[in-house]
């Protein structure tokens, strides 16, 4: 059974193609698998009984002969995606027992390509968050331990419910979504693979709104490869999202045939931060000999607003949250207030209740930048960093294809490490942030292992709408670093 | 700049969230922290630099103002904190 559950989507979805296992049996062991797991808290709402039907149903497909390119395969949902009839928290009390009565774009691609969901994956509250400790249903467990430590460690946010179920065998791959670094930082620290697609390739509708402009769902897989044929399946062109690009979405998996000869790889200097672990550093050197092994010349390239862009986040996204989070009044869905004077009140005390610390400080520091008086010298003053920040990245792809970078600035930490200074925590998205800032696509690959033993990543950054050149680059980055390390099954003893 | 304790409030206020008299003053000094760290953005020169209004080169599409959905009164409010008759109940606004 250990087996099964620990096959790439790619393997299970030949084997299930071919009969050698059912939906079912693979669904069973998942189901199992879950039930034991439950000390790391991945999940917020299981489906077992939902995912078993889907099972049987795929099954009854693939007898007849028509099966969808994921059919029978059991997935994990970010609780960030509304699924029909199934209660969808973004883990916050203000959403109290919401069951949507709608689908979002992305999870009915999913189905509508035979996949089984097995439950709705824990994350920071709103997606506020890069260590799964903002979430109002407790923070989620790292499957990884240091060697020869109790110590819990955090999966890394904001999709750490994701990352964790990816990594523990808890599901064969993830949904994920990313503004900032929330699926790309998750997955390096727990050792596996996160995408942030280009900004426009997946549908925003129905998945819960944190910063609309920078916002994007992607895949999170145990390999490349399951990535490729996640995306596939999840990118789709959707009128539902104005957002959403008018662009034929490719079959990714093919993509990745064609190595990296002549690729033109760019190491931006700027990435050398101060505070950096010095593995994360030597790893960086290794990963650029690697893709250099394969064909691939090395190019240095200069970002030069790099530093600029967590303050420039700061502003711009919770800017955004403030707007998007004013929909939250206690009037037409979710969490209100008992003993109210007045609707300011309900509204208020609704909200304040509702809301955890981290979101209300995001509205706050939103509210006040967008505010009559502080809008040019914060607001607009970003959204021309962000212009700046951007230009950079079309400056250095003309002298290289894609980027490589470190993916974070340390391996995972202990829970409570980072809780009480939040720029802290805000830090730990220095790699990554400027990818969304762009609307550009990244991945996070598993490079390594720190002296005690906990992963590391490495991040590619492609050009816009290059998700097969960014592909082929992590498929030649994971060849080469034959990273085939999991966690210890501790929390089954 | 800097912000103080009814700075907080005025903008809570803003915000329709309630914040507890005994948090403002924390939350002054966490809000001055994050304030003070993007402060850094003063020091570039973003002269001519157009403001970013979409990520990418796309034009905002347009769709045939038609009806694609509707009907679904019962969906709407299902999850209503409070519903009556296809309505959602608030308190009295009007005196």
């Amino acid at each position: 059974m250990s087996d099964l559950v620990s096959m790439t989507l790619a393997e299970a979805r030949d084997a299930v193609r071919a009969k050698k296992i059912s939906s079912r049996e693979l669904t069973g062991a998942f189901v199992a698998a879950i039930e034991q797991a439950r000390p790391l808290n991945a999940y917020i709402t299981e489906t077992a009984d939902r995912a078993l039907a889907m099972a049987d149903a795929a099954d009854k497909r693939i007898a007849a002969g028509t099966p969808g390119a994921l059919e029978g395969l059991p997935l994990a949902i970010k609780d960030l995606f509304c699924t029909k009839g199934v209660r969808t928290t973004a883990a916050s009390r203000i959403l109290g027992d919401f069951v949507p009565p709608y689908e979002s774009t992305v999870t009915q691609n999913l189905w509508d390509a035979g996949a089984v969901m097995l439950g709705k994956t824990n994350l920071d509250e709103f997606a506020m968050g890069s260590s799964n400790e903002t979430s109002a249903f407790g923070p989620v467990l790292n499957p990884w331990r240091a060697q020869d430590s109790n110590q819990n460690l955090v999966p890394g946010g904001s999709s750490g419910g994701s990352s964790a179920a990816v990594a523990a065998d808890l599901c064969l791959a993830a949904t994920g979504t990313d503004t900032g670094g929330s699926i790309r930082q998750p997955a390096a620290v727990t050792g596996r693979v996160g995408l942030k697609p280009t900004y426009g390739r997946c549908s925003r509708f129905g998945i819960v709104a944190f910063a609309s402009s920078l916002d994007q769902a992607g895949p999170m897989t145990k390999t490349v490869r399951d990535a490729a044929i996640l995306l596939t399946s999840m990118a789709s062109v959707d009128p539902k999202d104005s957002a959403s690009v008018d662009l034929a979405v490719p079959d990714c998996e093919k993509l990745l045939d064609g190595g990296i000869k002549g690729l033109r790889v760019g190491i931006p200097k700027e990435y050398r931060v101060e505070g950096a672990a010095a593995e994360t550093d030597a790893l960086w050197s290794k990963g650029a000999d690697w893709l250099k092994a394969q064909g691939a010349e090395i190019v240095e390239v200069s970002l030069p607003h790099t530093k600029y862009a967590l303050p420039t986040y700061y502003i711009v996204a919770p800017a955004e949250a403030s707007s998007n989070l004013a929909r939250y009044d206690g009037v037409r869905f979710g969490h209100r207030a008992k003993d109210v004077r007045d609707i300011i009140d309900l509204y208020e005390k609704s909200r304040g209740e509702g809301f955890g610390a981290e979101v209300q400080r995001r509205i706050l520091i939103g509210t006040y930048v967008l505010s009559a008086g502080y809008y040019d010298a914060y607001y607009a003053r970003a959204q021309k960093l962000r212009t700046l920040i951007k230009r950079d990245f079309d400056q250095a792809y003309e002298k290289c294809d894609v980027l490589l970078t470190p993916a974070t600035p340390s391996p995972a930490f202990a829970v409570g490490a980072k809780t009480t200074d939040p720029l802290e925590m805000y830090l730990q998205d220095v790699f990554t942030v400027t990818v969304n800032l762009a609307g550009l696509p990244g991945i996070t690959v598993p490079a390594g292992l720190t002296a005690n033993g906990l992963p590391l990543g490495l991040q590619l950054i492609g050009k816009a709408f290059d998700e097969g050149v960014l592909l082929r680059a992590a498929l030649a980055l994971e060849t080469a670093a034959d990273f085939k390390h999991s966690p210890a099954k501790w929390w089954t003893a | 700049m800097s912000v103080d304790k009814d700075t907080v409030r005025r903008i809570a206020r803003l915000a329709r969230l309630s914040v507890p008299e005994s948090r403002l003053e924390p939350m002054a000094g966490e809000l001055n922290g994050i304030f003070q760290w993007v402060e850094m953005l003063g020091e570039v020169n973003v002269e001519g630099v157009p403001a970013m209004t979409s990520v990418v080169a796309q034009k905002l599409k347009w769709r045939a103002d038609i009806v694609t959905d509707g009907g679904q009164a019962d969906a709407l409010l299902a999850n209503a904190p409070e519903g009556a008759d296809h309505f959602f109940v608030v308190p009295k606004v009007v005196e």
